[in-house]
């Protein structure tokens, strides 16, 4: 009975959950700007009315441009299901894999990029072009910070890493340290973030992750929307639960799943915090900085399978 | 053919600045909006503006909106950046010659159900620039609009309280639809 | 009857058949249809019984062995077909089949252009040579077919004469392959004076005294003419231009399967036939792996030239086949033989998906190019609407090669990953380094794959016409759609099975003689598993994932708005009138990763603008700019031995003084220094 709840959890808490942390990552950067700044559900009416409204495709579209909202949003919640959230009960050994997790986002990447080309506009190419950029440079950091865990763990399942950390390694702090810097690198890539991307801009030629989406209306764009939050959701958690995985439920009772899921709710806050003040206080680095950057997770996430022995 | 039958048959509801609420305070007033919109929009408003040859001044004006203290976001309003997107098309300017057919296209561009609003006098009957050769004077000759806003430009407080009395008018039609 | 396909005679009764169609077609050359029909049809029997001659070797696991005439050591032809043989027999015949039934309706646009019986002839010989190549089994017929294989091959890319072109790469490749060749010869006849012999099963066993110098010799000669087929880098140079100019059913051959002939003797030579590997073996093997696939990918990304692109993938993907062969050499020099035939296998595997999805995106390519009679990338656009099957094969070939799950390219691409960062657990300093970079450079080098695929099929397929070539396209003949949905549905179902094929390929991996039956790190049916438990994973499973929560999400969305229309328009581009030529480019794709990679790539730009005044230079009457890419490896690599060849010969020319007397001098020289080393 118990499981079987556990794994409702499982399987939907990234979809449900993920625009409420949209919506609480713009109130907290309306704090920041002084602002008092939308609700926190905003993001849930948007999609609701989104949803109810007409959809216009283009003329030159392909099925690609209607299709690809389906799977983008259907990839992120398969991913989102096979990540340690609250318990390692709901362990996943088919597509626990963080190999299979980054190439299953990749694929949401590769019908993103398509539907963007696809209606032929001036902007969608050129943010294909960009998103497939960041996206094709993200990947080395990407997957040698997650390597150190997996290293230091002799696992590359996601449960495995997790459980392994449970229990305290100090000699392994400094690697999972630098390769948690070298994640969050990713992360801001991956998730189309400051300062990689503006996320609340609207200037065409700024855009990277948004200029694609120009072209979606109607229930397209609250998938595609609703994916982009999902996939927010899935990279911070797995930045506070891969690195930092204390509190999550090793056995299964109501408590401990509740009491996983509160600690899961303060970690992730926490992380939002930041990410917000970054958003706040820096400014969006000129598109040709940002493979120094991405180089840069790459070279640090290196450093630390270097301190793994 | 279409867009010209729409033309003809769009009645336009020019707001009465007279009759708009004397209150003028921000929160009570985007309180009140804030649940019009829940009630028309599922709490979620994006409006695409489009600047058909204005002077700038309905822009400035417009943008503060969206700063702290009017803070329209809190409302549940965001500025969007494509038609695709947008509930309401919000026209400034007389409309030149030039801006004829972009502004056709996005109108054109927006899926149902939407609203087009003038704001400005530009935007309603050409302004001060009526008559000019270059202009179309009025938004209301290009496309269908349902509501105008006048004032050149009206202040932040005058768009959020007409916005109030486009919502109070909206929501009677419904009503009477039903 | 069919028992008798399953014995040796099947293989002989297979190359009957390519030989009479190759002798039928020539017979045939003045009837264009009569000669397609023979040629292929010949070769599609042909390869129907080699495949399920080689398919039952795998499976029943016993080798084969045919013997045609009795010959000497120096020289026989016996054929033997062991299990790697069968494998790349297999991957030989899959493609032979499937490209042969392409090329019925092919071929069609070659009619009262070029001689097709000509095509037929040297079609089947080139099939034929290269299942002979993978089953010979001594050096000399070895280097007969082998030579057979680059001549027919070498033929099929000149094919289209009339074009300058063509030649030109044909020209290089002829040059390049021998070179190779040369190169092979050296470690042939240097395993000969070892051994004394030049049969392969006499060579393996002999060996065990030999010197660590003659091997490491052995060794490299085998790599640079192996790897010059291959297509490895520096040596790749013949490859972009050479398999572009072929008819695109045997572009797919040559970059599908002929190049496997180069990994298929690198990997006979290094794990079977050599009896030790020095780790700087593995260690040369993975950074060559690792340059070849970062820089093909690279070069691949700024291309605009439909075939020379996928050619460069090709070079990318020898890359990746040899980081799991290097870090398999690696493991094998450190004597974890587990480890090893995990890397073998991720190679082996590679090979064949490679081979699949390779020769998918070629006969796709050659589709759309027989439509629109363009190679340039840059005059597709929206071809979707016009080849609407096409399009989907050469998508589901996309999602292979950029190594996208459910797809069989993320297999391979997980067990060469896995295999490394075992590397990385395993080993320690320098050696972890290396195995560090090299996983970063395939993280890269997938990556840009995505970015360069999505730049072909969006280009080509997608958005609207750029040019009146598109509007004449139409979908192709049905045999070249069969052959396309074949191998989409063989690039799925080698995803999908993956944990019974990768035991199917480990079994063949530890057949090799360094290798001997170790259990390699991999089981179980339908889920991999890795025996250290690093690792876990299930395409099955992921591929139902996708199908069911799709299905499920789109339901859905469907109850939520079944209300709302779905209207059409013109998209949206800020109110512009929005033509084809507004839409991003191929070149302007790319345009920013070679910015990022400028280093590397050396892009080179010129402007120029044309005045409707020459003297006022106010109004400029049309502007031009062109992109081009500096050659890097001639000007590091073949520059440089070009001048050196010149410098030397500048100085031997001065012995040339046209004086008679001192060419009698230096026959007396000669003389003199013979019988000197006679004497001593």
């Amino acid at each position: 009975m118990i499981s079987i709840f556990a794994w409702i959890v499982q399987i939907l808490f990234v979809p449900v959950f993920s625009p409420l942390l949209v919506g609480i990552t713009k109130k907290i950067k309306a704090k920041f700007q002084n602002r008092q700044g939308a609700s926190i559900f905003q993001p849930y009416r948007d999609l609701w009315k989104l949803l109810h409204k007409d959809e216009i495709v283009s003329h030159d579209a392909s099925w690609i441009f209607k299709f690809s909202p389906y799977i983008i949003l259907s990839l992120t919640i398969i991913v989102g299901a096979s990540i340690p959230l609250l318990s390692l009960a709901t362990k996943n050994n088919y597509l626990g894999d963080f190999l299979v997790l980054i190439y299953m986002l990749a694929l949401g990447t590769f019908f993103l990029a398509l539907s963007g080309m696809d209606t032929g506009g001036g902007f969608g190419g050129f943010g294909s072009s960009r998103e497939m950029t960041v996206a094709a440079l993200t990947e080395g950091g990407l997957i040698c910070s997650l390597l150190t865990l997996a290293l230091a763990s002799r696992t590359t399942n996601l449960f495995g890493i997790v459980n392994f950390g449970l229990g305290f390694h100090l000699q392994y702090l400094p690697a999972i340290i630098l390769a948690f810097f070298s994640f969050c690198i990713s992360l801001l890539a991956e998730t189309a973030r400051f300062p990689f991307d503006n996320p609340a801009t609207h200037l065409e030629l700024t855009m990277i992750h948004e200029v694609m989406l120009l072209e979606h209306s109607g229930k397209g764009l609250a998938m595609m929307e609703w994916a982009a939050a999902n996939k927010f959701l899935i990279f911070l958690t797995l930045a506070v639960n891969l690195f930092f995985p204390f509190g999550i439920a090793v056995s299964l009772s109501l408590g401990s799943l509740i009491l996983a899921a509160l600690v899961l709710v303060v970690k992730v806050l926490l992380l939002c915090v930041g990410i917000a003040a970054l958003e706040s206080f820096t400014a969006k680095f000129r598109f040709f900085r940002l493979p120094d950057l991405l180089f840069t997770s790459f070279v640090i996430s290196a450093i630390a399978i270097g301190l793994i022995f | 053919m279409n867009l010209f039958k729409k033309l003809f048959l769009t009645p336009k509801v020019l707001v009465d600045i007279d009759k708009i609420s004397k209150v003028n305070d921000v929160s009570i007033v985007g309180r009140e909006i804030e649940k019009k919109i829940k009630k028309l929009f599922n709490g979620s408003l994006a409006i695409r503006v489009v600047t058909a040859g204005s002077t700038n001044a309905c822009e400035q004006e417009l943008v503060a909106l969206g700063n702290s203290y009017y803070d329209v976001e809190r409302f549940g309003v965001h500025f969007v950046a494509s038609p695709r997107h947008a509930d309401m098309l919000i026209v400034t300017g007389p409309v030149s010659r030039n801006m004829r057919q972009g502004l056709i296209r996005t109108y054109e561009a927006m899926p149902e159900p939407k609203i087009v609003v003038a704001v400005g006098d530009d935007a309603i009957s050409g302004g001060i620039f009526k008559g000019s050769y270059a202009v179309l004077d009025g938004a209301d000759k290009v496309v269908p609009v349902n509501y105008q806003i006048p004032g050149d430009p009206p202040s932040p407080m005058i768009i959020l309280k007409s916005l109030f009395s486009i919502f109070v008018d909206l929501d009677k039609k419904k009503s009477q639809n039903k | 009857m069919f028992n008798y396909l399953l014995t040796s005679v099947g293989l002989l009764i297979s190359i009957g058949l390519f030989l009479v169609g190759a002798v039928g077609a020539l017979l045939f050359n003045k009837n264009n249809k009569l000669a397609n029909w023979w040629g292929n049809v010949a070769a599609i029997f042909g390869s129907l019984v080699a495949l399920i001659f080689s398919g039952s070797i795998l499976v029943s696991k016993v080798p084969q062995t045919v013997t045609l005439l009795n010959g000497s050591q120096f020289f026989n032809t016996t054929l033997r077909v062991d299990l790697l043989s069968a494998f790349f027999i297999f991957i030989i015949s899959l493609l032979g089949l499937l490209c042969s039934v392409y090329g019925l309706g092919y071929v069609k646009h070659y009619y009262n252009k070029y001689n097709l019986g000509v095509l037929g002839f040297f079609y089947n010989l080139f099939i034929v040579s290269m299942i002979l190549v993978v089953s010979a089994t001594n050096a000399l017929s070895f280097l007969i077919v082998w030579e057979l294989m680059s001549l027919t091959s070498y033929f099929l890319v000149i094919y289209e004469h009339r074009e300058e072109e063509n030649i030109k790469a044909g020209f290089l490749y002829f040059i390049m392959t021998h070179i190779g060749t040369a190169f092979i010869i050296l470690s042939f006849l240097l395993l000969y004076r070892e051994t004394g012999s030049l049969d392969f099963e006499i060579i393996k066993n002999n060996l065990a005294n030999t010197s660590g110098l003659i091997q490491n010799i052995i060794f490299i000669s085998a790599l640079v003419g192996f790897g010059t087929k291959a297509g490895i880098i520096p040596f790749h140079i013949w490859l972009p231009k050479a398999h572009p100019a072929a008819p695109s059913h045997v572009s797919a051959l040559m970059s599908g399967v002929m190049i496997k002939t180069g990994i298929y003797m690198l990997v006979r030579i290094a794990f079977d036939i050599l009896p030790s590997t020095p780790l700087w073996w593995g260690v040369i093997v993975l950074i060559i792996g690792a340059v070849s696939s970062l820089l093909g990918v690279l070069y691949a990304l700024s291309e605009h030239d439909f075939k020379r692109l996928l050619a460069y993938h090709s070079i990318e993907n020898i890359g990746i086949i040899l980081l799991g062969m290097g870090s398999a050499l690696i493991f094998l020099s450190l004597g974890m033989k587990s480890l090893a035939a995990l890397g073998l296998l991720a190679a082996l595997y590679h090979t064949i998906n490679h081979a699949v999805f390779k020769a998918l995106l070629f006969l796709g390519a050659g589709a759309v190019i027989s439509k629109t009679h363009t190679r340039n990338i840059e005059d597709y656009g929206g071809l979707i609407k016009y080849m609407p099957r096409t399009a989907f094969f050469f998508l589901i070939g996309s999602m292979a090669i950029s190594a996208l799950p459910p797809f069989n390219g993320f297999v391979s691409e997980w067990l060469t990953f896995q295999s490394m960062f075992n590397g990385v657990a395993a080993l320690s300093s320098l050696t972890k380094l290396l195995f560090i970079l090299a996983i970063g450079a395939l993280a890269f080098t997938s990556g840009l794959a995505v970015m360069c695929f999505v730049k072909v099929f969006g280009a080509t397929f997608l958005a609207r016409p750029r040019s009146a070539h598109v509007k004449e396209a139409s979908e192709v003949s049905l045999s070249m759609q069969f052959s396309m949905a074949v191998l989409s549905v063989v690039a799925l179902a080698l995803g999908l099975s993956a944990g019974w094929a990768a035991s199917m390929f480990a079994s063949i991996a530890v057949s090799l003689k360094n290798l001997n039956n170790f259990v390699p790190a991999i089981s179980s049916t339908f889920k991999l598993v890795n025996a250290n438990d690093l690792a876990i994973m299930s395409m099955p499973v992921a591929f139902g994932a996708i199908i069911v929560v799709t299905s499920i999400v789109g339901s859905l969305i469907y109850i939520v708005t079944r209300k709302q229309k779905v209207t059409h328009n013109i998209t949206w581009d800020c109110g512009t009138n929005l033509t084809p030529r507004m839409e991003i480019t191929a070149t302007g794709f790319s345009r920013s990763i070679i910015t990022i990679f400028n280093g590397i790539l050396r892009p080179t730009q010129q402007t120029g603008v044309e005045y409707r005044d020459a003297h006022l230079r106010y109004f400029p009457k049309n502007s031009s700019i062109h992109f081009g890419l500096k050659d890097i490896y001639s000007i590091f690599f073949y520059k440089p031995i070009q001048e050196l060849f010149l410098k030397v010969s500048e100085k031997i020319k001065k012995i040339q003084s046209g004086n008679i007397n001192f060419y009698i001098m230096y026959i007396f020289l000669v003389l003199i220094g013979l019988l000197l080393i006679f004497v001593m």
